[in-house]
């Protein structure tokens, strides 16, 4: 999909991780999670926000990897740091001492207001599926002013009601998926735009509540050709480890 | 001061007891662990923020009775399929958990290496984990704010990994160091391994030193981080992480491989031989 043809088409990763990357900007102070959200937020620092502040719960302020970690703690990330902190001073003086703006959240099952869950599928004394748990994510979510959450849409994750709640949605100001972009409006999950070829009724379908869909709904822009070559740089040493 | 692997383990880590091996992605004591499951101990209660391969192994081996965490899963992988069995199955054996958040359990390190009672935090607001775990709320003396309360951690024996120590036993560790302070200044007992003894511990920018008479053993293992690593001496092992996931997701392979590889092997040095070998093989 990019301008001149020759590129691979953008994935919904790509889509997703750029949608994200372009609501960080210079300055911004952002506690990263692995995967997406560290794809984001190093495109980001790439591109329009050379002076976004990586936050890695590991304890590295102002990471600025060469290529994307595969581990919150990987040895590059303490190498080019600002600082390296330990963990309980990682949440004690940075996260509650609210000197992050922005978090980046995942989840197995997110609800209308943006409330999350990454503990278990059914019941928690005998889960059908036993998740690997909150983390940081609790606190993450209500000590950041901007919750932003990376999750591909589907009735199995966008659910009516919760299995587990392991975190609050109410810092959440945007959720970014394969599909579209959802924002709360009085309080509600509301698509806002649509990804180039995905249609209102897809993202409806892929939502297991009535989706409350915004009366101008628009298309999200397709990434530059700036973007892609940044983001698939950065993917490279990824895709040797598969 | 340095003492066998072996020798520490043995005196020090008893059935029963309370055990946590920290190391933050980074230093992470598998040596340590592997002998814990070597020796066969047992009814142990674990505490790690993130149990990720190792206490896979020592939860797959029927080491432990209760597990008391933050993040159990295989980072950048996927689930920890050992965790899930003993959790959904109660295979090898039924493990009762003690779920926190990364928050709360740093505190409560915190706590317990200042021999406080408990932790404070903002935390644990809303949601369904309260209700699951031990956590309760305070109120601030001065300000009346409401506040969350973790009790302290303060276990028997505190393992972690570092990069060096001099022969007194000073250690000093550096890059990224979690909790592994805390978890030593917390805990009754405590066991560093360590990739390198030397003469004198040059002072480096950024390192932490923990002082001979606060560690109860110090032991000599080289590569004993992996498939962790230890910053300025070798990197971790991702492609390691990535195996896991197929050796651990059936209980034969996995018990074949912790026979091979741990049981099959005394030490450090027999097991980075073993892993080299089946390389070597395929």
């Amino acid at each position: 999909m990019s301008s001149d043809g020759s590129a691979p088409a953008v994935s919904a990763d790509e889509m997703m991780a750029v949608e994200a990357a372009r609501r960080l900007h210079d300055g911004t102070v952002c506690f990263v999670g692995i995967g997406l959200p560290s794809l984001a937020a190093n495109l980001a620092r790439r591109t329009h926000a050379p002076g976004c502040v990586l936050v890695y719960e590991s304890g590295t302020i102002g990471a600025k990897p060469s290529e994307l970690p595969l581990s919150i703690g990987d040895g590059e990330l303490a190498d080019t740091a600002d600082a390296v902190v330990s963990v309980p001073e990682m949440f004690a003086y940075w996260l509650q001492g609210r000197r992050i703006d922005v978090g980046f959240l995942g989840a197995a099952q997110i609800d209308r207001y943006g409330n999350l869950n990454s503990t278990v599928i059914g019941d928690y004394a005998h889960p059908e599926v036993r998740l690997p748990g909150g983390g940081g994510a609790p606190e993450i979510a209500l000590g950041v002013d901007d919750v932003f959450v990376l999750l591909r849409q589907s009735p199995r994750a966008f659910v009516e009601r919760l299995d587990f709640t392991t975190s609050l949605g109410d810092n959440v100001r945007v959720v970014v998926t394969d599909l579209g972009v959802l924002e709360p409006r009085e309080r509600e999950l509301t698509l806002v735009a649509v990804h180039p070829g995905v249609d209102v009724d897809k993202a409806r379908a892929a939502t297991g509540w009535n989706l409350a869909v915004a009366d101008d709904v628009r298309e999200t822009e397709p990434p530059t050709d700036l973007e892609l070559r940044a983001l698939r740089a950065l993917r490279t040493k990824g895709h040797e480890h598969g | 001061m340095l003492v066998p692997l072996q020798d520490a383990i043995a005196e020090l880590v008893h059935d029963g007891d309370v055990v946590a091996l920290e190391g933050f992605t980074h230093l992470i004591p598998h040596a340590a662990g592997h002998e814990i499951v070597r020796q066969q101990r047992r009814d142990l209660t674990l505490i790690r923020m993130t149990p990720d391969v190792i206490y896979d192994q020592l939860l797959g081996m029927g080491c432990a009775r209760k597990l008391v965490f933050s993040w159990g899963g295989n980072p950048g992988v996927g689930s920890l399929h050992r965790l899930r069995d003993a959790v959904e199955h109660s295979w090898p054996l039924a493990l009762e958990i003690e779920e926190h958040s990364h928050a709360g359990m740093a505190a409560a390190y915190a706590a317990g290496a200042a021999k406080l009672p408990f932790g404070v935090l903002r935390g644990y607001r809303g949601g369904d984990l309260p209700a699951r775990t031990r956590v309760a709320t305070v109120t601030c003396p001065f300000t009346g704010e409401e506040l969350a309360a973790v009790p302290a951690l303060r276990p028997d024996v505190g393992i972690i990994h570092a990069q060096r120590a001099d022969r007194h036993g000073n250690v000093q560790m550096w890059g990224i160091l979690g909790v592994q302070k805390e978890t030593v200044l917390a805990a009754s007992r405590s066991i560093v391994t360590v990739e390198e003894a030397v003469d004198e511990l040059e002072p480096r920018p950024g390192a932490a030193v923990l002082p001979a008479w606060v560690v109860d053993a110090v032991a000599l293992a080289p590569g004993g981080a992996h498939p962790s690593y230890a910053h300025g001496y070798y990197q971790r092992d991702n492609s390691f992480y990535v195996a896991w996931d197929a050796i651990s997701r059936e209980r034969e392979r996995f018990l074949a491989w912790m026979r091979r590889h741990v049981l099959g092997t005394a030490d450090i040095g027999e097991y980075h031989a073993s892993l080299a070998a089946e390389a070597l093989a395929v």
